[in-house]
């Protein structure tokens, strides 16, 4: 006995026909869905890093086992890309051969009928000749196919149109998505308010370009970060507006032209827009030695923790011998409980404070190690001093003072280029212009056939109505 | 009138439509009951107690819509800025749905599962997801919220009345398999009647939820700088328009109809359900606003 043998193009043909049938890609489609599950479970890194780490933290063995298996990176993971790569070529494979061979057929006219018309559906016969059923159909913008004694009439084409082209305009968004992926950017910048914002790699926090991204060829536009003001409900301490007054250039020489940035409204330059994103404080402190000689002066952004926005930072001293560090929380309206300690009660400065721990000993910062601007890994230092600060007042910690001058606001600029967004954006409406197509226009064939005396009608369709229809003609 | 004079305004309607609502569900409930003889059915006796409980149902629609309206008026917009609001929208369009329908169809057996989904909506929502009347948060002050949250709660109250008609038909297929029909469920249409009406409603409201994604995602574009990003509601939403999508291939191409049909139907709807409950009140993401 010996198996069949499987020839190397057959079994190819064999995948294929597998791949693209229809029941196959129903299961790769619910595959896909059950796939994405796990990515609104576990936090990711792509949302929400912090999540990620904290989750790393407190379940360390768990989490790397998850790890393994990218359930931390789910919407780029191998298995989730296996899928949808998958529907994708299934997806094609339906439809670009359904398409060719639909166009063939919508350019023949419709089959004559077949011999007898009893067995159809809706069959009935009417006291009228061949030529008034034809007239009918014909006022109906029915297609037909008429010979001697018989005719065929067709309509409701534009179902499949619409049902190939929604699968068609599924293929386009897919593309588009793809294509921002691999030309697009994106990245985020903090901006303190009266600062300027230059468009290029090194102002970014934080940048993520495509794979072809090209970072030299970045749109050379600066936005001046003129005010910001945030406006909060007295009651309910909701945020109510955020608005961004932004002095704008197209190319750092040109003159610079004064623009509203808010929320729901980013600036645009090209293909690239930015987006208010979100906000914060920048106490502006100055450090200096025994002498009096300054070592730091300036705002540094600190990173909000709440809706009040109690705000953690660093301030670090490299220049300062030996190195300071000053670990401080910022509340913008102070107030005091038993439970919490020092806390904010309100997103507005109403009574600014400055809480900072003083440490002496080594920053680190030549380490190699990336830091966080926002912490300051204390192992190894010696704490100096601890202080709450209002605005105007210093600190004499021994070694040097600190002075906290004054506050003001950051705010954080998400900068993204996108060119799949337009074509992912036309795919969708005309996949819904298609799917309304396919949904709701009624395909139906309709056969007269005339024996001298009467004429014998019957036809089937894919949705009720035929039957009606065929009432309205019996009654012309 | 004050924002908060209309804000105490669309409470009371809000306790006026509950209250309408349960008459109506009394009604329901005594037709259904007493119609049931031993022998037979005779409808002659509840005629009266059906027709007093769907007048019920149509006063507590219209205090609810005025309440739905007073809420908006109270804060000068769209009133679907939370989970509360968005819950009395919900109710408001499942009941008008089911109005509307009922008119074509005959589904006055449906009146007392919907008085009691709808009660149970109305309930929580006014125990549990109440918030006071606000301003919206800036995120949420753009036009689309009209356009994208109107779609989705639309969906919403659609595929909740398509998944009622679905459980029908389930627990009366069970029923002929297993011997026939109760008395009370000889009162409601065929199998056929009830598998098409299920099926056509999902057919209807696709497109819509196709919307209400995009619609959400060009708003995505314009308010966090992504129109996709696999945010927990983003994801749900996808899985559910996959297991529609899933469905309806599964009965135009593959011919499923009656009970595999219906469970599929079922379960996209519960992921709709789970999005709607589970994400807003436990998950995280970008889409919990305002506590809830």
């Amino acid at each position: 006995m010996s198996a069949p043998e499987l020839q190397g193009t057959s079994s190819l043909r064999y995948l294929w026909r597998q791949l693209t049938s229809m029941r196959n890609a129903l299961i790769l489609l619910l595959l896909l869905g059950l796939a994405s599950i796990p990515g609104s479970i576990y936090p990711q890194r792509t949302q929400s890093p912090l999540k990620v780490r904290e989750y790393f933290e407190t379940n360390p063995e768990f989490a790397k086992w998850l790890d393994r298996f990218y359930l931390f990176d789910v919407y780029g993971s191998p298995w989730f890309s296996a899928i949808y790569i998958l529907l994708f070529v299934s997806l094609i494979g339906c439809v670009v051969p359904r398409t060719w061979h639909y166009a063939k057929e919508a350019l023949r006219k419709p089959a004559p009928p077949p011999s007898s018309l009893k067995q159809l559906e809706n069959y009935q016969t009417a006291n009228a000749t061949l030529d008034s059923a034809a007239d009918w159909l014909k006022k109906n913008r029915f297609r037909i196919t008429r010979d001697k004694n018989s005719l065929a009439a067709e309509k409701g084409y534009l179902r499949e149109t619409g049902n190939l082209f929604f699968h068609l305009s599924l293929i386009v968004v897919l593309l588009g998505i793809g294509a921002s992926s691999v030309f697009g950017m994106r990245g985020e910048a903090i901006v303190t308010i009266g600062e300027r914002f230059i468009n290029v790699p090194t102002s970014y926090d934080n940048l993520a370009p495509g794979r072809f991204f090209n970072l030299e060829r970045m749109p050379p536009f600066t936005i001046t970060a003129a005010n910001f003001d945030a406006e909060y409900d007295a009651e309910t301490r909701q945020p109510l507006d955020y608005t961004l007054v932004a002095r704008v250039t197209d190319s750092p020489t040109s003159t610079p032209v004064e623009k509203i940035v808010k929320v729901n409204k980013p600036l645009t330059f090209g293909d690239s827009r930015v987006y208010l994103q979100a906000n914060g404080f920048s106490p502006l402190v100055t450090v200096r030695d025994q002498e009096g000689i300054v070592k730091f002066e300036g705002p540094v952004p600190f990173l909000p923790q709440d809706s009040n926005l109690t705000s953690i930072g660093a301030i670090k001293v490299p220049d300062a011998d030996p190195q300071i560090g000053f670990v401080a929380t910022f509340f913008p309206t102070a107030a005091r409980d038993e439970v919490r300690g020092g806390f904010s009660s309100f997103p507005e400065l109403l009574d600014p404070r400055l809480l900072i721990s003083v440490w002496q000993g080594d920053l680190k910062m030549d380490s190699g190690v990336p830091q966080s601007v926002y912490r300051i890994d204390t192992d190894g230092m010696e704490r100096i001093g601890l202080k709450g600060l209002s605005i105007g007042e210093s600190y004499d910690y021994g070694v040097g003072t600190i002075t906290f001058n004054g506050v003001v606001p950051w705010v954080n600029l998400q900068v993204v280029k996108d060119p799949g967004k337009q074509a992912a954006l036309i795919g969708s409406i005309f996949a819904i212009i298609g799917l309304l197509a396919s949904l709701f226009i009624r395909q139906r064939r309709i056969y007269v056939r005339s024996n001298g005396k009467q004429i014998e009608i019957a036809g089937f369709g894919n949705r009720p109505g035929l039957e009606e229809e065929i009432k309205r003609m019996v009654e012309k | 009138m004050t924002g908060r004079d209309w804000a105490y305004l669309s409470n009371d309607l809000i306790y006026v439509a509950l209250f309408a609502y349960a008459f109506s569900f009394l009604g329901y409930a005594f037709a259904t009951a007493f119609s049931v003889k031993p022998g037979g059915i005779d409808r002659s006796t509840t005629k009266r107690s059906n027709r007093i409980a769907t007048i019920f149902f149509i006063i507590a629609t219209a205090a609810l819509t005025l309440g739905v309206i007073a809420r908006g008026l109270s804060a000068t917009r769209v009133p679907w800025g939370n989970m509360y609001e968005f819950s009395i929208t919900g109710a408001l369009t499942f009941a008008i749905a089911y109005l509307i329908i009922g008119r074509k169809y005959d589904l006055r057996w449906l009146g007392l599962p919907i008085t009691i989904l709808i009660l149970i909506i109305l309930g929580t929502a006014i125990t549990l997801l109440y918030r006071p009347s606000a301003p919206l948060v800036p995120a949420l002050q753009s036009t689309w919220l009209v356009v994208h949250v109107a779609a989705a709660i639309f969906s919403g109250g659609l595929f909740l009345l398509s998944n009622t008609v679905a459980s029908a038909y389930l627990w009366i297929d069970r029923m002929e398999r297993r011997g026939g029909r109760s008395e009370f469920a000889k009162r409601l249409p065929s199998l056929e009647v009830l598998d098409q009406l299920s099926y056509r409603l999902v057919a209807f409201v696709f497109p819509l939820w196709t919307f209400a994604i995009i619609a959400g995602a060009i708003w995505a574009e314009a308010a966090w700088g992504r129109y996709w990003g696999w945010d927990p509601k983003e994801t749900w939403s996808f899985i559910t328009w996959i297991l529609y999508a899933a469905y309806l291939h599964a009965r135009v191409t593959a011919g499923w109809k009656g009970r595999k049909a219906a469970w599929l139907s079922l379960i996209a709807g519960s992921s709709y359900l789970f999005n709607y409950v589970y994400i807003n009140v436990w998950g995280t993401g970008r889409h919990t606003y305002s506590g809830l």
